[in-house]
């Protein structure tokens, strides 16, 4: 029982190197890197990918290991996008607006350049004044903060008042999506302070690096969400490793169980939950800028599903479950719905994939769902032979001499 | 002599049907005692009274030296105060192996972050190789839980309750659906945990309870109806009626 962390995980080792392989050949493979056999947009899209990976992973945190099913995580990633995201788009317009002015007669005053950007960021939705919201919008370090505290103190109060209402199962999946529901909806609207259905724009920009090229950049970002996803996957590793996955999976499987053991089984879902919302915070402040826009259509219910169906469809309770499904399901969204993947004529009927696809992933997530509960990273146990033994709940016989299964042989 | 456990004057109805009527029960340190009744006589109802799965409509429930009100405390921290509790189906985290579940119900602190900074230790080792020898599941530490027999797990979870350290273990029908050999094993534990702390055994199964040789309380309707040893209460005319001429 002492042997290290990563000696009793050996798949966050075989993840990570894994990981820094496939950095390092999309790096060579870039136009800024090396041979240019990846074009720039595929790059972002590789970038972006990690951090839906990431988000999955906290997604997988807090549904497959603690049976939280929170259809509300993407809200918490779409505000950490919104925090960095109002940094970056007043540090921009600032530079912008700063060098038109300076060619005045009259050099301009603070406030004159502060009324000036907020003339240029809201006045595509009639108003020049800023909200209170962007208090802190022209200090990065504030925003990053912010990118971290905003989501993990929606997530707190949110959880706090969910979980000590004793509000479990599809319940709390509801609650969860009028939570991400109402904050879209909120969002949508012109004076919430965010710009409305504009959303916020320009994110590709980075203020102060506007001479390095993009192919540069997205390599940049590129980098940072691979090592957020790296130090995300330790982080959750250890955490379920542990007699605190212990604790959590037994929360999952039986609550009251857990509880009359003496744990606040409250106090854990709470820990659980706002962790992830800060992870999932985080990965949406790197996605963002490699997106290049966020608006309120990106916190839609819609999203948190999907999320749950990338996690179901990789695998539930495994880490690098949810990695996989992320991956595989959100790139093979990006072919299918690009207009690349040639369509099917039927004589009758064309299949058009752009259409298509969203019938042929719900297909499939039923029947992940039906026939392979363990998803795609169940595979992996066919290598390992780490087969749960089949007995339909029922007991083993009790005494050698009766039947028992091969496994208790073992 | 004062007692560990002190429910006095309990009372709960469920929809007009009174399921514990006034009822008064106590306990002392490091005594063995047997709750028998018929079915519907409250036992089960009675458990989640003390460990705080239901709210009584009246009475209060008094624990330990400080006489402190368990109705005031949720579930997590009556059984942190010192009550353990085993269901009557064997409830054990099945897709964790026996040492998981031993390390889980070790006393230790029970908070998110003290738990999430804790890691294994050479002292915790022992103590759960020794728990699993008492229990019998020494060989099958590694073993998930769930590929353990009916008994094994009923075993396992009276190996958690012990190592949980409880001052009162409360034990719903702990031989159901054990062997007899099984159910011999099982009868020793108790006896032998009760040595230190306050046991109270709810049985249906009068075998068991005289293999116990403890007090025995008989509950009828919600309220106890009688008190005393098992050869007392087998003579007492109003259990004759209610539950052994039946």
């Amino acid at each position: 029982m002492t042997r290290s962390f990563l000696a009793r995980n050996p798949s966050v080792l075989i993840f990570i190197a894994c990981l820094a392989l496939f950095t390092l050949a999309v790096t060579l493979m870039s136009e800024a890197g090396g041979s240019g056999a990846i074009s720039t947009s595929f790059v972002k899209t590789l970038g972006k990918t990690l951090c839906l990976c990431l988000v999955a992973l906290a997604m997988d945190l807090v549904w497959g290991y603690t049976g939280i099913l929170s259809l509300g995580h993407m809200a918490f990633f779409g505000l950490g996008g919104y925090m960095i995201g109002m940094w970056l788009m007043y540090a921009r317009t600032e530079t912008i607006v700063t060098a038109s002015m300076s060619n005045a007669a009259i050099p301009p005053t603070d406030q004159e350049i502060v009324d000036a950007i907020g003339t240029q960021i809201f006045g595509v939705v009639g108003g020049s004044e800023f909200p209170p919201v962007w208090a802190f919008a022209d200090s990065l370090w504030m925003q990053l903060a912010l990118v971290v505290l905003v989501p993990g103190l929606l997530a707190l109060v949110f959880g706090w008042l969910a979980f000590r209402s004793r509000v479990t199962g599809v319940y709390l999946s509801i609650l969860t999506q009028a939570m991400t529901l109402a904050l879209a909806l909120y969002l949508f609207q012109n004076d919430s302070g965010l710009r409305g259905n504009n959303g916020l724009s320009g994110l590709q920009n980075i203020p102060g690096l506007t001479g390095m090229p993009q192919s540069v950049l997205s390599l940049w970002f590129f980098w940072a969400s691979a090592f957020a996803l790296g130090a995300g996957y330790l982080l959750c590793a250890w955490v379920v490793s542990g007699k605190f996955g212990s604790v959590i999976r037994g929360i999952r499987d039986d609550e009251a169980r857990v509880r009359f053991l003496g744990y606040s089984v409250e106090g854990y879902k709470l820990f659980v939950f706002t962790l992830t919302a800060v992870i999932a915070g985080i990965a949406g402040a790197l996605y963002y800028p490699q997106a290049g826009i966020i608006n309120p259509a990106e916190i839609a219910p819609i999203a948190s599903i999907y999320l749950a169906v990338w996690v179901a469809i990789g695998g539930r309770g495994r880490l690098y479950g949810a990695v996989i499904g992320a991956a595989f399901v959100s790139l093979l969204s990006t072919w299918f719905t690009g207009g690349q993947v040639p369509s099917v004529p039927l004589g009758f009927y064309t299949v058009d994939w752009v259409d298509w696809w969203q019938v042929l992933l719900g297909l499939s997530f039923v029947l992940v769902t039906l026939f392979a509960p363990q998803g795609i990273g169940g595979l992996f146990d066919l290598v390992t032979g780490r087969r749960p033994p089949d007995r339909h709940g029922a007991d083993l016989g009790p005494d050698k001499g009766s039947f028992r299964e091969r496994e208790a042989e073992q | 002599m004062s007692q560990l456990l002190e429910v006095s004057g309990v009372s709960v109805t469920f929809d007009g049907f009174k399921a514990i009527n006034n009822l008064s029960f106590s306990i002392g340190d490091a005594e063995l005692r047997a709750i028998i009744g018929p079915n519907g006589a409250g036992k089960t109802t009675f458990m989640d009274i003390v460990t705080g799965k239901t709210r009584p409509d009246e009475g209060s429930v008094l624990w330990g030296e400080m006489s402190q009100s368990l109705l005031k405390m949720n579930e997590s921290q009556i059984a942190r105060a010192g009550v353990g509790r085993k269901f009557q189906r064997p409830t054990v985290f099945e897709d964790q192996t026996v040492y998981a579940n031993l390390a889980m119900a070790l006393k230790k602190s029970r908070s998110p972050w003290s738990v999430l900074a804790s890691r294994p230790s050479e002292a915790d080792r022992v103590r759960i190789e020794e728990l699993a020898a008492e229990i019998g599941l020494a060989d099958a530490l590694r073993r998930k839980s769930g590929e353990l027999s009916h008994g094994q797990k009923q075993w396992l979870e009276i190996g958690m309750l012990l190592a949980q350290e409880p001052r009162l273990l409360l034990v719903d029908e702990p031989a159901a659906g054990m062997t007899l050999a099984e159910r011999e094993h099982t009868t020793d534990l108790l006896k032998e945990a009760a040595k230190t702390r306050a046991v109270v055994v709810v049985e249906h199964d009068m075998e068991f309870v005289r293999r116990l040789d403890c007090r025995v309380t008989v509950l009828h309707e919600g309220s106890v109806l009688a008190e005393g040893s098992l050869d007392h209460v087998t003579k007492n005319q109003d259990v004759i009626d209610v539950y052994l001429g039946r």
